[in-house]
């Protein structure tokens, strides 16, 4: 038998349903793994020890009476600390949700639990999602399994680690401008931002509303498929979730031939890193290989990308972040006794330094007099970026290009430099503001001072396009050895 | 219909210096939609429970939960807006409005802010003025802060996320009886719709006031906005104390005095209205489109099914109450102020074929055995009588059968208990009592003694029997048939 860290998700749950693994073994394999890594990765708030046994025992149970083995059966699972699981702690990585306990489940993770997934823990993410380091945690920053003095990307970030460390083969990010297909480039994983309102976003914690998709981490592209087959789909509580049920994996061969990729040229910028531009090129060649054509493409208004997604996500977020007021659940300080002493002395205490800053921006771009120089104005780049899409998939059916402008950096590197730190969304944010499905898949390695870092080729297409998408990721994947390769801290 | 006039609004009159003062108002109501549940969530609309018991993850705003629209609740907003005449508005959004308070669990509310659900409409008042809407919008209500119970504030969340309209007027209203008259119409046809049962106790019909007034023939003046006004009385009482606050203000020659735009709240105890908050320190709402919630569509023929369900209104009924049914306005008016009593008359009207004695009866009798708590039925809902019997019993006086104080209490019991008028004539011992040589007797027996009443009758003054009636009726138990008595009588005295 394969050791446990070795098989992906889809491999484990055929085992288990077969019953030639049992669960019990696999949580015990996933816990140990934790156990051991977790000291030097930091990536987990929340542990689930005790829950994931119970859960475990309870499906090998209901296996041997006779119950059709779920699609995620028994299959070690991480949730990002912004995902709602009743009585789990989901505190965000702020001090202000520290110690709260949601009184409900989020319909994508019953959905997971009901298709047989084990959830072992909760894990860490830059405060609200907002980073793309994991440096903004209020519970310190998580370690990239690659090397341990480089970030993993964020937000997701204690969800990348643990699976690039083998601790659980699939974990939940949310991926807002691009934090789980830029931690899924720098950790060498696949990450797969499905087209906006594919999968229910009740039960995920609001940081860009228009934004915010639920989206997983694996090590093969076959398990993001998995993975969404199970969690998307139309659901009632959330009434920008899309109509139609989870997209059906297109299992057309192993080749790309009459497939057309866009190439834009604004995704090979000044500021990409040579390890990037390529290992993208060489991707690019790769599909060429698989029969796809390549075909230049313009999106002549990405320069405007983030200082229009830095306008409505922070807007959105100073909307969405009015809750924690200290009222209801969450952190309190008195202040001076007066209502509004008890909010600014709560929301001064609790918010770190980067969600302040996108609160007051946001605040900002929404005040009356200013609305329509920023906000406003941010609507409507927001829709000439979703025409720069429409046009280009008029003539393509995917586009290509890097996912992350530069390798992981290390941790310290931009933390003091906010601009810096937004200009590494730089590629993945106008698919975010387009709503667009988007992939991330291993594409390469550079060399950073004598440390072998991963490279991310991102696939984006149109609307509702996920499961074409994943088709190519799969392909590329089947081309190519990066997926394969393990970090050094490896279960 | 009578034709229209439209009055000139009357002016208010200086005592001091004789300027004739026009008052400008207009009305922002906001209207508790009568669902079952609240407008982005399922939890139940309820006044009474106790606090905290009708909440859920989406109206405490616990993190990640998202709102969905009740569909019930746009269905009763877009009736309102057929019933007041509005065009509703092909595609409507919902948008978020922020501020902090501890009664606002997301820290906005969710409202439509410039693109609402219906626009336009308006009411007609009986003086000929049309007062018009400028828009009616969907939102959501906050919870309850309270603030009595010791040192700290309780919160109670089961009001947040109650479905709200709110009707906004053009500055239409010059006086306090507009308004509390628009205020009364308003509250009719938004029950006649049922829209909202607008019990303004329960806080289902709230109304701020804006208001400025200016001399005849000027320019408007600054408008102040007045709040806590929850009831009609004291926004008769608030206009009327503002109006004169603001014209004491102008006319002071103190600067300090001069009205400013601000939101003033009306104190029902000191019968004055006091600052509330100033135009400075006036919220920045910070406004922008709901993403949770997609764009609002109403299909064409969702009007019109909603349209053909809007029933007759008070005002038309009223009219034709008067034209067709040969009502006095007065009565009208009685009869169609509520649509469960307009229809129990309209019923108990065409099933007897004596509309005016169906109204006489309504209005003399069921609405005022309403107010008698040893009865114990309140309400048209509440009573066993059914329109039929009421025109059997309307019926069966005609006939003689029962008489009219036999009758009253035969209704007493229909309305409590219900069942056939004519049985009840019988169980209750009420037939009158038609049999001649049983009269006579009773008659016989009040002559006795009477010899100046006698004489009287006898020397022309025939009225002067009438003091026999009473001891014949007393002797029959009420039963005597009145009009065979006073035949009886007269036979027997002049033939006597």
């Amino acid at each position: 038998m394969k050791p446990y860290a070795e098989l992906d998700a889809t491999a484990l749950a055929a085992e288990h349903a077969a019953g030639a693994r049992r669960v019990t073994d696999t949580t015990e394999a996933a816990l140990a793994a934790l156990a051991r890594l977790e000291p030097r990765l930091n990536a987990f708030l929340v542990v689930l020890a005790d829950r994931a046994r119970a859960r475990a025992a309870e499906l090998e149970r209901e296996r041997a009476a006779g119950a059709t083995p779920g699609a995620l059966h028994g299959v070690p699972v991480a949730l990002k600390a912004n995902m709602c699981l009743a009585g789990v702690e989901a505190n965000c990585g702020s001090r202000i949700l520290a110690g709260y306990k949601p009184p409900y489940t989020a319909t994508f993770v019953q959905r997971l639990l009901d298709a047989g997934a084990v959830v072992i823990g909760m894990t860490n993410m830059d405060e609200f999602a907002m980073g793309s380091s994991s440096e903004n945690s209020a519970f310190g920053p998580t370690h990239n399994p690659w090397d341990l003095a480089r970030t993993p990307g964020g937000s997701s970030s204690g969800s990348a680690a643990a699976v690039a460390s083998g601790i659980v083969p699939l974990a939940l990010g949310s991926d807002t401008g691009g934090s789980v297909r830029q931690p899924a480039a720098l950790c060498n994983l696949a990450g797969f931002k499905p087209t906006y309102g594919r999968v229910s976003r009740y039960g995920l914690v609001a940081f860009g509303s228009s934004l915010d998709q639920v989206s997983p981490f694996a090590r093969s592209v076959r398990d993001l498929e998995l993975a969404l087959s199970v969690i998307a789909g139309h659901d009632e509580r959330d009434s920008t979730s899309l109509p139609e049920p989870a997209p059906i994996p297109e299992h057309d061969g192993a080749r790309l031939d009459g497939l057309r990729v866009g190439v834009p040229k604004e995704y090979f910028p000044e500021v990409l890193s040579g390890g990037v531009r390529r290992a993208s090129e060489a991707a690019l060649a790769t599909l060429r290989g698989l029969g796809a054509e390549l075909v230049p493409v313009a999106l002549p208004h990405t320069e405007l990308a983030i200082p229009t997604y830095y306008v409505v996500a922070t807007a959105e977020a100073s909307s969405n972040l009015a809750r924690y007021d200290g009222v209801r659940y969450g952190a309190r300080s008195a202040g001076d006794g007066s209502l509004q002493g008890m909010y600014a002395a709560t929301r001064a205490a609790a918010f770190g330094a980067e969600v302040k800053r996108r609160i007051l921006l946001g605040t900002y771009v929404l005040s009356a007099g200013y609305y329509d120089a920023w906000y406003g104005r941010a609507l409507k780049v927001r829709t000439l970026l979703r025409r720069d899409f429409e046009q280009a998939f008029e003539q393509v059916d995917v586009l290509a290009g890097p996912t992350s402008p530069t390798a992981a950096f290390r941790l310290g590197e931009k933390a003091g430099d906010p601009v810096a730190m937004y200009l590494s969304d730089i590629l993945t944010v106008p698919v975010s503001l387009a709503g667009l499905p988007a992939v991330s898949v291993p594409c390469g390695f550079v060399d950073e001072d004598g440390t072998r870092l991963p490279i991310g080729l991102q696939l984006a297409g149109p609307a509702r396009a996920d499961a074409r998408v994943l088709r190519v990721a799969r392909c590329f994947e089947s081309a190519t050895d990066f997926a394969r390769q393990r970090a050094p801290l490896f279960a | 219909m009578s034709p229209l006039t439209i009055a000139p609004s009357p002016a208010v009159v200086s005592p001091r210096t004789g300027v004739r003062w026009v008052p400008v108002i207009g009305l922002e109501v906001h209207c508790q939609l009568a669902t079952r549940t609240k407008l982005f969530c399922a939890c139940a609309v309820d006044f009474g429970a106790p606090p905290n018991t009708l909440t859920c993850p989406v109206c405490t705003a616990q993190p990640g939960a998202l709102p969905v629209l009740n569909g019930e609740a746009l269905e009763l907003a877009l009736r309102a807006a057929l019933a007041l005449g509005c065009a509703v508005q092909p595609t409507s959004k919902f948008d978020r409005k922020h501020y902090f308070y501890c009664d606002l669990p997301k820290g906005y509310q969710i409202s439509q802010y410039d693109r609402p659900y219906c626009t336009g409409g308006g009411l007609l008042l009986s003086n000929g003025k049309f007062v018009r809407l400028t828009r009616i919008h969907m939102e959501e209500d906050a919870g309850k802060a309270i603030h009595d119970r010791g040192d700290a504030t309780l919160v109670d969340l089961n009001r947040a996320g109650v479905p709200l309209i709110e009707s906004v007027t053009e500055a239409d209203m010059a006086s306090a009886a507009e308004a509390v008259e628009y205020l009364t119409a308003l509250k009719e046809i938004l029950r006649y719709a049922g829209v909202s049962e607008c019990d303004m106790e329960k806080g289902e019909l709230r109304c701020d006031v804006n208001i400025s007034v200016h001399p005849e023939g000027e320019p408007w003046r600054t408008k102040v906005e007045l709040k806590n006004l929850n009831s009609f009385r004291f926004v008769e009482a608030a206009i009327g104390v503002e109006v004169a606050r603001q014209i004491e203000g102008y006319e002071s020659g103190d600067a300090r005095l001069v009205p400013v735009q601000e939101t003033r709240l009306y104190d029902p105890e000191r019968n004055t209205t006091r600052t509330m908050r100033s135009k400075e320190s006036a919220h920045d709402y910070r406004y922008f489109a709901e993403p949770d919630l997609p764009a609002v569509s109403v299909a064409p023929s969702v009007i019109e099914r909603l349209r053909s369900c809007i029933p007759e209104l008070p005002a038309a009924r009223r009219a034709r109450y008067v034209s067709a049914l040969g009502l006095a306005a007065q009565d009208a008016a009685v009869l169609s102020a509520e649509r469960a009593v307009a229809e129990f008359f309209e019923a108990a009207a065409r099933l007897s074929e004596k509309p005016k004695e169906a109204a006489n009866w309504i209005t003399n009798d069921v609405l005022r055995n309403f107010g008698d708590a040893e009865l114990g039925v309140r309400s048209v809902d509440e009573m066993a009588l059914r329109p039929y019997d009421l025109a059997e019993l309307i019926r069966l006086v005609d006939e003689g059968a029962v008489n009219v104080a036999g009758a009253r209490k035969v209704l007493r019991v229909l309305m409590k208990s219900g069942g056939r008028a004519r049985e009840l004539v019988k169980t209750l011992g009420l037939a009158q009592v038609q049999d001649t040589a049983q009269l006579e007797a009773w008659c016989r027996a009040a002559l006795v003694g009477k010899e100046k009443i006698v004489a009287d009758v006898r020397a022309g003054k025939t009225q002067a029997l009438n003091a026999l009636l009473g001891p014949v009726m007393k002797a029959s138990g009420g039963t005597a048939d009145p009009k065979l008595v006073q035949e009886i009588l007269l036979k027997l005295v002049q033939n006597g």
